[in-house]
C-alpha cells in the first residue's frame, strides 16, 4: 500500500520496512489502555497487519477472553481482512476462552488446570504448523485482566502461563501481543502483576486520552516504547514515539501532535 | 563504581568467611538492572578466562533468559565461548520451571523445543519450588567445573523475583546464605526488581549482600507518580541512562556509598559507566538545573566582583572604629554628603572594592531598629 509510510504506528514498531524476518519476531508487546481511551483498535490493527498478504508465513493464535469470534470478524471485515477465510486457510486460530474458569487450587495441582491445558493446546497448535510457518506464530491475548479473572484472581498462575509463552518467543521466535487495562491497578499500592508483565515486555504501546481533555478530531495519543532498542533501525529516533490518533469507521489515522487543525 | 564491584567479586572470599555477595536492584522507573547484571557477568567471565580471579568457573542460574541467550551474550561481549564448557555451566530454570512441557511430552506429544547449541552447558531444572534440590544442583554443576578440591566457583542468579514468586522469602534467604557459606563458592551475585516486593523483602536481601548496586533514574518523577509515561520528556531523559548507587559493606563494618552515572550503548546494548568525575557531574548537573529563560550562571567578572563586596559587618574589629550602620547616619554625620545624595551611604571605600549602596525612600521613614514590632498589638 502506498500510504504505508504514513502509518506512524507501523513505523514506530518497525513494520514499515519490508523486512524479513518479521520485525516483531521473538518480541513481547504489551498494549496498555484505560477506560477513557480503549486500546483495542491497536490489537485489531496488529492482527490485520500480521495476517496481511505481505507476510504470508505469519500465523495468529488468538486467545479471546473478552469477545466472541463474531465481534472480531465484524471489525476485521471492515478493515479488509476476513478472519473466517484466514481460519480456513490455517493462518488464524481462534481460542474462545470466554467460559474458561480455572479449577480450584487443589484440582490445579494435578496439572490438568486451565492454563496448563491452554498452554499445551498452544504448543500443539504451533507444532502442527507447516515447517515454514513454525517460526512465525503470533500469540495474541485479549485481555490480561480477564485472564486474571479466569484464574480466580491468582495472578501467579497467569504469570506462569506468561512465562511459558515467553519461552515460546525465545525458543521458536513467536511473538506475544497482549492487551491490558492500566487503570484497574491504579488504586493498588504495589501492582505486582502489572509491573511483572512490564519487566517481560520488549515493546510497550500505551493508549491515553489527551492531557488537554476531549477533542473532536483527536481520540487520544499513543506512546510506543521500544525497550529492546538494539534491533530497531534508526534506533535513536525510534525508541520512543508519541503521536495522536483518530479511530474511523474502517481505518485509523495517526498524526503527530499539532499537524491537525 | 562498576569496576570496583566487579573487583570485589573477582577477589572472592577469604578462608573461613562468607563469600562476597552483590545485589543488583532496579525498578520500572529505570529498568536497566539486567544490563548491569550482564555487565558484571561478562566482566567476571573475562576475569575467570584470564585466570585473574579467585574463582575458576561460574554457574548461571537462569530464570528469566534462556541458556542460549547467555551463550550469545558472552559471544557478543567478545568472550571466547569455545572453551566455555570448562568454566561456565547454566542451571536452566527458564525452559520448564513447572514441568508443564515435560508433562506434555509424557502424554505423547513430543516437541524438540530445547535448542541443541547450549545443551552441553546447561541442565534443566524442572521443579523450581524445591530449593534444596536447586542448591544441590548448583553445587553439583560448580563442582563439575572446578572439581572437589580447593578451587572455587562463582554463582549468578538472574532473577530473585521468580524465586520469590515460587517459594517464600525465608527459603530464598536460606538458599542464598547457604551458598555464601559454602567453602567452594568464591562470590555470588543476583538481580532483583525491588518494586515487585515489599520493602522488608528487599532489605532482607540487601542485608545478605556485601555490595548493593541500585539502579536509579537520572530524573525522578515529580510526586512519585506511577504512570511513568505521563511525562514524555522525562521518559526520554531517563531512557538508556541512569544513576548507579553502589553501597560497599567492608569486612571491618565500614560502609561506603558511591554514585556513578551510566548509559546503555544504543547499538550494542552494552553498559558503559560514566566514570570520570566531570562526566558524571556534568550529566547530573545538567539534569538538576531547571531549564529556565533566566541566566542563573555568573560570568567570571561577576564572580570576582561579588567576591569583593564587603558585607556590612565584615570589616568590624580590624582596628577601625566600630560603627553600626542603622540607616540614619547621613542625617547626623555629614550634611554635605546628605545634600549631595540625600540618601544614606556607608563610608567611602577604595576604588576596586565593592560597596553596598542603600537609598532610603524618605527621611520620614523610621529606621527598622526603632520600630516596635508589637506596636500594633493591643496588649
Amino acid at each position: 500500500m502506498e500510504n504505508r509510510a504514513l502509518n506512524l504506528l507501523d513505523e514506530a514498531l518497525g513494520l514499515d520496512y519490508q523486512t524479513d524476518p518479521w520485525p516483531l519476531r521473538g518480541k513481547v508487546v504489551l498494549i496498555e489502555d484505560c477506560v477513557e481511551t480503549s486500546g483495542c483498535f491497536v490489537l485489531h490493527q496488529l492482527l490485520k497487519r500480521t495476517l496481511s498478504s505481505q507476510s504470508p508465513n505469519n500465523t495468529v493464535i488468538f486467545l479471546a477472553f473478552s469477545h466472541p469470534l463474531s465481534h472480531y470478524d465484524r471489525i476485521l471485515r471492515k478493515l479488509g481482512c476476513n478472519l473466517v477465510a484466514q481460519r480456513e486457510n490455517g493462518r488464524f486460530f481462534f481460542f474462545d476462552m470466554l467460559k474458561l474458569l480455572c479449577p480450584d487450587e487443589k484440582e490445579g495441582k494435578t496439572g490438568k488446570g486451565g492454563f496448563t491445558a491452554l498452554y499445551w493446546k498452544i504448543q500443539n497448535t504451533i507444532c502442527a504448523l507447516p515447517e515454514n510457518n513454525k517460526n512465525h506464530a503470533t500469540i495474541m491475548i485479549d485481555d490480561m485482566s480477564l485472564m486474571e479473572v479466569a484464574a480466580r484472581g491468582s495472578s501467579d498462575h497467569v504469570l506462569d502461563f506468561m512465562h511459558y509463552c515467553h519461552t515460546l518467543t525465545s525458543e521458536l521466535g513467536c511473538s506475544l501481543i497482549t492487551l491490558n487495562h492500566e487503570d484497574i491497578y491504579t488504586s493498588m499500592e504495589r501492582p505486582t502483576f502489572m509491573l511483572q508483565t512490564k519487566y517481560l515486555v520488549d515493546v510497550l504501546i500505551k493508549a491515553e486520552p489527551l492531557a488537554t481533555g476531549l477533542a473532536a478530531d483527536v481520540h487520544g495519543q499513543l506512546t510506543v516504547l521500544n525497550r529492546d532498542f538494539c534491533n530497531v533501525k534508526g534506533s535513536s529516533k525510534n525508541k520512543i514515539s508519541n503521536f495522536h490518533f483518530k479511530v474511523k469507521e474502517n481505518s485509523v489515522e495517526y498524526f503527530y501532535p499539532g499537524t491537525r487543525t | 563504581m562498576a569496576e570496583s564491584m566487579c573487583r570485589t567479586l573477582r577477589d572472592g572470599s577469604l578462608e573461613g568467611e562468607q563469600a562476597p555477595a552483590l545485589t543488583v536492584k532496579d525498578t520500572t522507573a529505570s529498568p536497566f538492572g539486567f544490563h548491569v547484571f550482564s555487565h558484571v557477568l561478562s566482566q567476571l567471565s573475562s576475569f575467570i578466562l584470564g585466570s585473574k580471579s579467585q574463582s575458576r568457573g561460574i554457574v548461571i542460574v537462569a530464570f528469566s533468559r534462556s541458556p542460549s541467550f547467555y551463550v550469545d551474550l558472552l559471544k557478543r561481549r567478545g568472550i571466547d565461548v569455545n572453551s566455555s564448557h570448562k568454566w561456565v555451566q547454566i542451571l536452566d530454570c527458564y525452559t520448564d520451571p513447572l514441568c508443564w512441557k515435560d508433562q506434555l511430552m509424557g502424554s505423547g506429544n513430543f516437541m524438540d523445543a530445547s535448542l541443541g547449541t547450549s545443551s552441553s552447558l546447561s541442565r534443566v531444572c524442572k521443579d523450581v519450588k524445591d530449593l534444596d534440590k536447586m542448591y544441590s544442583m548448583i553445587l553439583e554443576l560448580g563442582k563439575g567445573l572446578v572439581g572437589q578440591g580447593k578451587d572455587r566457583f562463582s554463582v549468578a542468579i538472574d532473577s530473585i523475583n521468580e524465586m520469590l514468586r515460587h517459594t517464600s522469602t525465608p527459603t530464598v534467604a536460606g538458599l542464598l546464605s547457604n551458598l555464601r557459606s559454602h567453602e567452594q563458592i568464591s562470590s555470588i551475585f543476583w538481580l532483583l526488581h525491588s518494586d515487585l516486593h515489599e520493602v522488608k523483602v528487599t532489605s532482607a536481601l540487601e542485608y545478605l549482600s556485601s555490595v548493593v548496586a541500585s539502579v536509579e533514574p537520572l530524573h525522578q518523577t515529580a510526586g512519585g507518580k506511577r504512570g511513568d509515561l505521563e511525562n514524555l520528556s522525562l521518559l526520554e531523559q531517563n531512557f538508556g541512562k541512569g544513576k548507579l548507587q553502589v553501597r560497599f559493606k567492608r569486612r571491618n563494618g565500614r560502609v561506603r556509598v558511591v554514585n556513578e552515572g551510566f548509559h546503555i550503548d544504543q547499538s550494542s546494548n552494552n553498559f558503559t559507566s560514566v566514570s570520570s568525575e566531570d562526566g558524571l557531574v556534568n550529566q547530573i548537573n545538567q539534569g538538576l538545573v531547571p531549564k529556565v529563560q533566566f541566566n542563573l550562571e555568573l560570568t567570571e567578572k561577576e564572580r570576582i566582583d561579588r567576591a569583593k563586596v564587603v558585607l556590612p559587618f565584615e570589616h568590624q574589629g580590624d582596628g577601625g572604629p566600630i560603627q553600626i550602620y542603622d540607616g540614619r547616619r547621613s542625617l547626623t554625620e555629614s550634611k554635605t554628603e546628605a545634600t549631595l545624595s540625600s540618601s544614606a551611604n556607608s563610608q567611602k571605600t577604595d576604588s576596586g572594592e565593592g560597596e553596598i549602596i542603600y537609598f532610603r525612600d524618605s527621611d520620614d521613614e523610621m529606621p527598622d531598629s526603632d520600630e516596635d514590632p508589637d506596636d500594633d498589638l493591643d496588649i
